[in-house]
């Protein structure tokens, strides 16, 4: 296996994962992952750090790895990331980390992510992982953090090392943001993020689900009549965008955001042992390319529908999912349909969904984002025989916390205005992840979550 | 935090829980509603703030049995049960101004609702005319509590078991033709109820809220589950209202997404994973 080529990952075959939510990664074994750690090279200048928006010693802990030290291996890890086995799964490392490492140049890079995933997986099945409540040298002062996703969660882990009284306020009843409710089972089993969310709370973080900041509190309130000392919105961006087209409200059309609720947070795939339902068509179209896309499709494909399509304006080439998602929904017998731009959704006398109207389109001229424009072509509507509709258009940010904090800086687009330490408008206000920066990944939310931090840990020793 | 002090049977299938929440009595307004999950395989049931005391801590919802989960609440939790969670304040408050004179319809268990709406506005110095409906006088809920906050109260049954027999829109529309003129007419209850208050008050041009109970998941904006059309507008209730213009209101289109889940909830396994019949 030397050289220029990566250990593979063994998976659930496609024909039998796509009726199950278990996961489709199975994870290195102890002997492949010390193969391909071996792989690294070590370099005096490791450039994959770099790339990695939390910046992991990502040398060091391989080679901990390679020396069978997984306790060393987990805590270099955890040093810099709270969420590694969250991260080894879900990060677009082919991006980041992976993209830097000089083996790449000639092979295949070195497969950070997996052994990322193996280290943390490991320490958490031998318990190598658990955080020895220790006395830490407390602050005194209070820290409000807004919201449970990954840029809170990173932000509270290294508040809480600092020594602050963190509290963490979630609106949904359990926390962990997209984490919990938008990304499924089969790419990251609940009970892993519920592992490196009790070990926070080990750390001494607090969380506290069922608190709406905007409605339970206001910011205000969270200075005022709770005595914070500085706040850390980590909203994300949760308000899903719809196309405006005909049909919209037709009974069978969810945003992305409601179908993987109902099954991720809810447990619908399980219906009806658990109570929340989800209605599940017979040919799918799921409108959109992102990864949140590619998650609806295999998603609604697992729940039995028979013909799933993903509708993309645009060619395969500039679909924004990441390579190896869509690569997994096709072997899973999801349809691409690209080039091909909805108008109207068409519906039964009942109100029910049965055809959408579409036509082709072509790329023409690249834009400012360098993505080539899709055209209209002329004569080529076309109805697509199909009952369900799961627009998966992009989100963005939620108005609520804007609309109680007047004072609080937003551009045109909605999100909070914030500089790259994510200081706001508001002396002792912080902002981070997807509110800021519109929806990206879990890792650079995380990443802005604890440049906050420090931010915050500066703007309170300065007092 | 979510212990049930009380439990009274109001009506039949219809039940009053008094809930220990002290920080939703402390921020919440008329208006709002909460979302209650009662144990780990309960859905999300979005449920109207019927009253609340700051100084106790404690909020008021009627619970009237129709589905699955509401049944399961009904019949299982007592006094000193705890609900597993319980959101809110969520929605808009009600706006709550002097009008001169308002008219409140309320309808089967959106009575409840209604009352709290109505005592502000009486206390906002309107002159508050209440109507409320019932099918019949066993079902008839908030009397006593509607006739302590409204100036006028009318009655109304289906079948004439008490006050007036018909349905609520007829005093309404009685009141119109004999040229009161309300600031606001506000309608909670059904949605045929809601859409024939919004009938009966257009051609008089009488300022119409309806208070709209749509299909919720989260309750904070992030799903659109509870998309309704207002006008040209897409709205979601939990967010942007869930009151709204009932002028404006498609409620064609209300009623057709309310029947989402009609299959869902006549399965065999109607208990919604709640008794044995699915433990494997």
């Amino acid at each position: 296996m030397r050289g220029g080529v990566r250990n593979k990952m063994p998976e659930q075959p496609a024909n039998i994962r796509n009726k199950n939510f278990n996961e489709v990664a199975l994870g290195y074994d102890l002997n492949t992952a010390i193969d391909e750690a071996e792989r690294c090279l070590n370099c005096k200048n490791p450039r994959c750090v770099a790339g990695c928006p939390v910046n992991v010693e990502i040398p060091n802990f391989i080679q901990a790895l390679i020396a069978r030290d997984l306790k060393k291996a987990i805590d270099i890890l955890k040093n810099k990331n709270s969420l590694p086995a969250v991260c080894g799964r879900v990060c677009p490392q082919e991006s980041q980390c992976e993209k830097n490492c000089i083996l790449g140049i000639k092979g295949d890079p070195v497969a950070i992510g997996r052994l990322e995933r193996f280290v943390a997986d490991f320490a958490r099945d031998k318990k190598l992982d658990s955080i020895q409540a220790k006395p830490l040298t407390t602050k005194n002062k209070k820290i409000a953090i807004v919201g449970s996703g990954p840029s809170g969660l990173a932000a509270a882990g290294d508040l809480a090392k600092l020594g602050y009284a963190v509290t963490i306020f979630e609106a949904l009843h359990e926390p962990g943001g997209v984490l919990m409710y938008g990304i499924p089972e089969f790419r990251l089993p609940k009970e892993i993020v519920r592992h490196e969310i009790k070990q926070l709370r080990d750390l001494g973080v607090k969380i506290e689900p069922n608190i709406v900041i905007g409605r339970t509190f206001t910011i205000n309130d969270l200075f005022n009549e709770e005595n914070f000392d500085a706040v850390y919105v980590g909203t994300g961006a949760g308000l899903p965008h719809f196309m405006q087209i005909e049909g919209e409200n037709l009974n069978g059309v969810y945003s992305a955001n409601e179908f993987l609720t109902r099954v991720n947070l809810m447990g619908a795939y399980k219906f009806p042992k658990v109570a929340t339902p989800v209605f599940i068509g017979k040919k799918a179209a799921v409108i959109g390319a992102g990864n949140v896309a590619m998650d609806a499709a295999r998603t609604a494909k697992r729940l039995g529908a028979e013909q799933v399509y993903i509708v993309y304006r645009r060619s395969e080439e500039e679909m924004p999912a990441r390579k190896e998602e869509i690569e997994h929904a096709k072997e899973e017998g999801i349809e691409l349909k690209v080039l091909t731009a909805p108008l109207k959704i068409t519906g039964t006398p009942n109100g029910w969904v049965n055809g959408m109207e579409c036509c082709l389109m072509q790329l023409g001229e690249p834009d400012q984002s360098g993505r080539r424009t899709p055209i209209e072509i002329e004569n080529s509507t076309h109805l697509l025989d199909i009952d369900m509709v799961i627009m998966s258009i992009g989100q963005g940010p939620n108005p609520l916390i804007k609309a109680t904090t007047p004072d609080l800086a937003i551009n045109k687009r909605g999100n909070i205005v914030a500089d790259e330490y994510g200081q706001t408008s508001i002396p002792g206000v912080f902002a981070g992840g997807d509110i800021v920066t519109g929806a990206a990944t879990v890792i650079s939310a995380m990443g802005a979550g604890k440049k906050a931090a420090q931010a915050i840990h500066q703007y309170l020793t300065k007092e | 935090m979510n212990k049930i002090l009380t439990k009274i049977n109001l009506a039949p299938q219809v039940y009053e829980f008094i809930i220990n929440a002290p920080l939703i009595a402390h921020k919440c307004q008329p208006g709002q509603f909460v979302i209650i999950r009662t144990d780990a395989n309960s859905e999300r049931l979005p449920l109207t703030i019927a009253d609340f005391d700051r100084i106790s801590g404690t909020i008021t919802l009627i619970v009237q049995a129709v589905g699955n989960s509401t049944r399961y609440f009904c019949d299982n939790f007592q006094v000193n049960d705890v609900i597993l969670d319980v959101v809110g304040p969520l929605g808009v408050p009600s706006h709550i101004e002097n009008y001169g004179t308002v008219i409140c319809v309320g309808g089967g268990i959106g009575v409840a609702p209604v009352y709290p709406i109505a005592r502000a506005l009486k206390e906002a110095g309107n002159k508050v005319i209440s109507i409320i409906g019932a099918r019949n006088k066993d079902l008839l809920i908030f009397t006593e509590k509607m006739n302590n906050v409204s100036d006028q109260l009318i009655i109304t049954t289906d079948d004439g078991s008490a006050g007036i027999q018909g349905f609520v829109t007829d005093p309404l529309r009685k009141l119109l033709e004999e040229g009161c003129k309300p600031g606001l007419v506000l309608a909670i209850g059904p949605v045929i109820m809601m859409r024939n208050v919004a009938e009966t008050t257009r051609p008089f041009k009488a300022p119409t809220t309806a208070s709209l109970n749509t299909i919720m998941v989260d309750g904070t904006g992030m799903c659109g589950g509870c998309r309704v059309k207002v006008g040209d507008n897409n709205m979601f209730a939990c967010v942007d209202g869930p009151e709204f213009d009932a002028h404006l209101v498609d409620f064609d289109n209300l009623v057709q997404r309310q029947q989402m889940y009609k299959t869902h909830e006549s399965l065999e396994y109607g208990c919604g994973g709640h008794c044995k019949c699915v433990e494997e």
